[in-house]
């Protein structure tokens, strides 16, 4: 299928290309940038007048709730929450039920993914047997199945022996580790340790819990050669620890969830669980130096954290409430609020949920995350002078909780979708 | 709700339900204090009821066990001639996976108008607050570490009757001030209500530094906290603190920072000694302490009922 997408303003952060162009698919890749071959027939245009046509966003931390909601169809609604947001290709974190810790599990979620010709999705391995901690997982077979990288999600790893051989042995083949710096006994709190959680007689979580799991894994990393990714900083002094990391030349990466980059314990507010969330929401310098750190390049990524919880496991008391909020429809949004408020460039707010996770994916990110001729014709469209009201009803993901939520916080989201193409197919279109 | 205001307030500003002594203004908390007085004398009464809550059913929800208190409220509602009917949660529909949500719906079923309720989670009766009919009343008898906002009321009422004003004042708060929500809503009622200098004294591991965030000054030497004081609170020391490495032993708590009679002697001559109770004679007080001069344990427990009555008919009395 031949696609014209016309009049529209193409920003490849990749190249840093800015310029009013068509833009010409074919075969599920970019054919035509500009210049449009005379012979080519389109079999379907899309007006792009007054809008952006991007790159498809790459989130690099998506829960789809498979394996483990397959009877609530879960895969597909979070996958069309995707797309509706602009997302063509996801990484998601092994802590399914059950955990990706075997290569039939990983090629299942892939199979029925790809049937559902939504988003593109990328697993992560878990790093070892049902994350507990204690034995390897095979990850050259996993990686085969279609893993592109390690991570232990929400667990952490009590002992640091075995995070050592984890690192190592996914050293021996050159694989990322993904990890949430936090240190398991001191991360046991609800909300950020200060002044809020204080007041309102939640356990709190102190900087500490981050930085004492930073310093480790960075040590273990430096011993072993292994490459890091750092996932969801919560505070300044973890930014700190992987701006040194990078000035030494390791080769750690780190991103940010849009929820830190945005909110701070205060809006908690009265116990609001849409607020309870992990890493936790923490002061204000911390959110400043989240910022700085993604502006000034020592995080890499700006990820949704996308995490999909049921209706009542929010209507309980703050501490018992499940963390965790829907999100792939507000990453981009998120990004270009970002930019509106920090001052950074529109390139850089898109770099980072575009060509920066796509890099995290190694081989199998070649051709995504960039908008160039002959690349993946994953594709966003939207219109930046749309501004819009996150209604949780309206949302396509199954949950419907998130601190962006109009009636929380009041604020219009920047940027609304018009159009997602996959791999050259129309995924999704606003009505 | 786009601008979230107080949930104890109504739009007028009045009290509609009681979950914390925090954000409620001097006037509210004076009021509550000037309404309470004059339910002492009913206590003092032969027959000791009034009739400004008959009709009306109090719910007495203790999803956290407690005897004292789930009395002494029971007692107020009563003697202010309502109906009383006292779930124990803990044993009935929690224990059976029903969520707090289902069982309030529940009750309220039942036409309930004032839910008092203790939980052991920070925050549960501000959920509850958001889910009931406008018409209904939730009083917080005690949500985890947060708050216990009647304690600090009838705290400070006892403080008032004693000292006659705040002004001037100097308070201690002994103990495991982190884990306490009678210490939070304390501080909060104390210097809301303008005392001169409220102190909580206590090891690092119980009195972390950033408690100073609550307008307090902060004391890890008990000699040095309860020099030169008006008032001294002894807070309750739970057994789990001490599997939770928060403390080596009762005995050594008692050496550094129990309330004896000769630690007494460095505050004022004219010092009061107040404790929330249930009393751990010898761990965090000396028996000399409880039974002596200075000691108006027993004076709080009978204010406790004027005050609960109190807050009982201000709620009742504003519609949401």
């Amino acid at each position: 299928m031949n696609i014209l997408i016309q009049h529209g303003h193409v920003i490849d952060p990749a190249s840093g290309f800015s310029q009013l162009s068509d833009v010409a698919v074919q075969k599920g890749h970019v054919l035509a940038i500009g210049q449009i071959p005379a012979d080519f027939k389109a079999d379907q245009t899309i007006d792009a007048t007054d809008c952006m046509v991007i790159p498809g966003l790459v989130d690099a931390c998506a829960r789809l709730g498979e394996p483990g909601h397959e009877h609530e169809g879960m895969l597909e609604s979070e996958l069309a929450a995707a797309v509706a947001g602009g997302v063509t290709s996801v990484v998601c974190p092994p802590d399914t039920q059950p955990v990706l810790d075997e290569p039939g599990l990983v090629e299942m979620l892939q199979f029925r993914a790809a049937r559902l010709h939504l988003s593109r999705v990328f697993p992560l391995g878990a790093l070892t047997r049902g994350l507990a901690g204690e034995s390897l997982t095979p990850m050259a077979e996993l990686t085969l199945a279609g893993c592109v990288g390690f991570s232990q999600a929400e667990h952490g790893m009590t002992q640091t022996q075995t995070l050592q051989r984890a690192m190592q042995y996914a050293g021996t083949y050159g694989y990322v580790v993904w990890l949430r710096p936090q240190d398991v006994h001191l991360g046991k709190g609800v909300a950020a340790s200060g002044p809020l959680a204080t007041r309102l007689g939640l356990s709190g979580v102190p900087v500490a819990a981050e930085t004492i799991a930073l310093h480790t894994i960075i040590d273990v990393m430096r011993s072993t050669g292994a490459r890091l990714h750092v996932c969801r900083l919560s505070s300044a002094a973890g930014v700190e620890l992987v701006r040194l990391a990078k000035a030494e030349g390791l080769a750690i990466s780190a991103d940010v969830s849009i929820h830190n980059l945005h909110f701070t314990d205060n809006d908690v507010g009265y116990f609001d669980t849409r607020a309870r969330l992990t890493p936790p929401l923490r002061q204000q310098r911390d959110r400043e130096a989240l910022s700085q750190g993604l502006a000034d390049g020592t995080i890499d990524v700006l990820v949704s954290d996308h995490t999909p919880v049921e209706g009542d496991a929010k209507d309980l008391p703050f501490a018992q409430a499940e963390p965790g909020a829907t999100a792939m429809e507000m990453l981009l949004s998120a990004s270009l609020k970002w930019a509106d408020q920090s001052g950074v460039s529109l390139m850089r707010a898109l770099q980072v949920v575009t060509s920066a996770p796509a890099a995290l994916l190694g081989a199998a990110g070649q051709g995504l995350g960039q908008l160039s001729v002959g690349a993946a014709a994953d594709i966003c469209i939207y219109k930046p002078s749309e501004q819009w009201q996150v209604v949780p009803s309206a949302l396509h993901s199954q949950s419907k909780h998130t601190p962006f939520a109009f009636d929380m916080n009041g604020s219009l989201m920047p940027g609304k979708v018009q159009a997602t193409l996959v791999a050259g197919r129309v995924a999704f279109e606003l009505n | 709700m786009l601008y979230k205001r107080n949930p104890q307030l109504n739009r007028n500003g009045e009290l509609i339900h009681l979950l914390s002594t925090e954000g409620l203004s001097r006037d509210i908390l004076t009021h509550i204090l000037d309404t309470a007085s004059q339910f002492v004398s009913v206590n003092d009464r032969e027959v000791k009821k009034v009739p400004l809550l008959r009709g009306k059913s109090v719910f007495n929800l203790f999803f956290e066990n407690s005897t004292r208190t789930r009395t002494t409220f029971e007692i107020a509602a009563k003697r202010l001639s309502a109906d009383v009917f006292n779930l124990d949660i803990a044993r009935s529909s929690a224990s059976k996976g029903e969520s707090l949500l289902d069982t309030i719906a529940n009750l309220s079923a039942m036409a309930a108008d004032i839910f008092v309720v203790r939980h052991g989670e920070s925050g549960a009766p501000y959920l509850i607050a958001e889910h009931v009919a406008p018409h209904v009343h939730v009083i917080n008898a005690g949500d985890g570490r947060h708050a216990h906002p009647t304690q600090g009321l009838l705290d400070a009422y006892t403080i008032r009757h004693f000292k006659k004003n705040f002004a001037d004042l100097r308070v201690a708060i002994v103990g495991d001030v982190l884990h306490s929500r009678v210490a939070r809503s304390d501080i909060h009622a104390l210097t809301t209500l303008g005392c001169a200098e409220v102190r909580v004294v206590g090891p690092k591991t119980l009195v972390p530094s950033d408690l100073s965030q609550l307008g307090v000054k902060v004391f890890h030497n008990i000699e040095e906290g309860i020099r030169d004081c008006d008032v001294v609170i002894a807070l309750r020391l739970q057994n789990e603190r001490m599997s939770g490495a928060l403390l080596p032993s009762s005995q050594e708590y008692f050496k550094s920072f129990g309330v004896t009679q000769s630690r007494m002697q460095l505050a004022k001559p004219d010092a009061i000694v107040m404790h929330p109770g249930p009393i751990n004679r010898g761990v965090e007080i000396e028996s000399a302490v409880v039974d002596g001069p200075q000691s108006v344990i027993l004076t709080q427990v009978t204010f406790g009922i004027a005050v609960r009555m109190a807050v009982m008919s201000i709620v009742a009395g504003n519609d949401a």
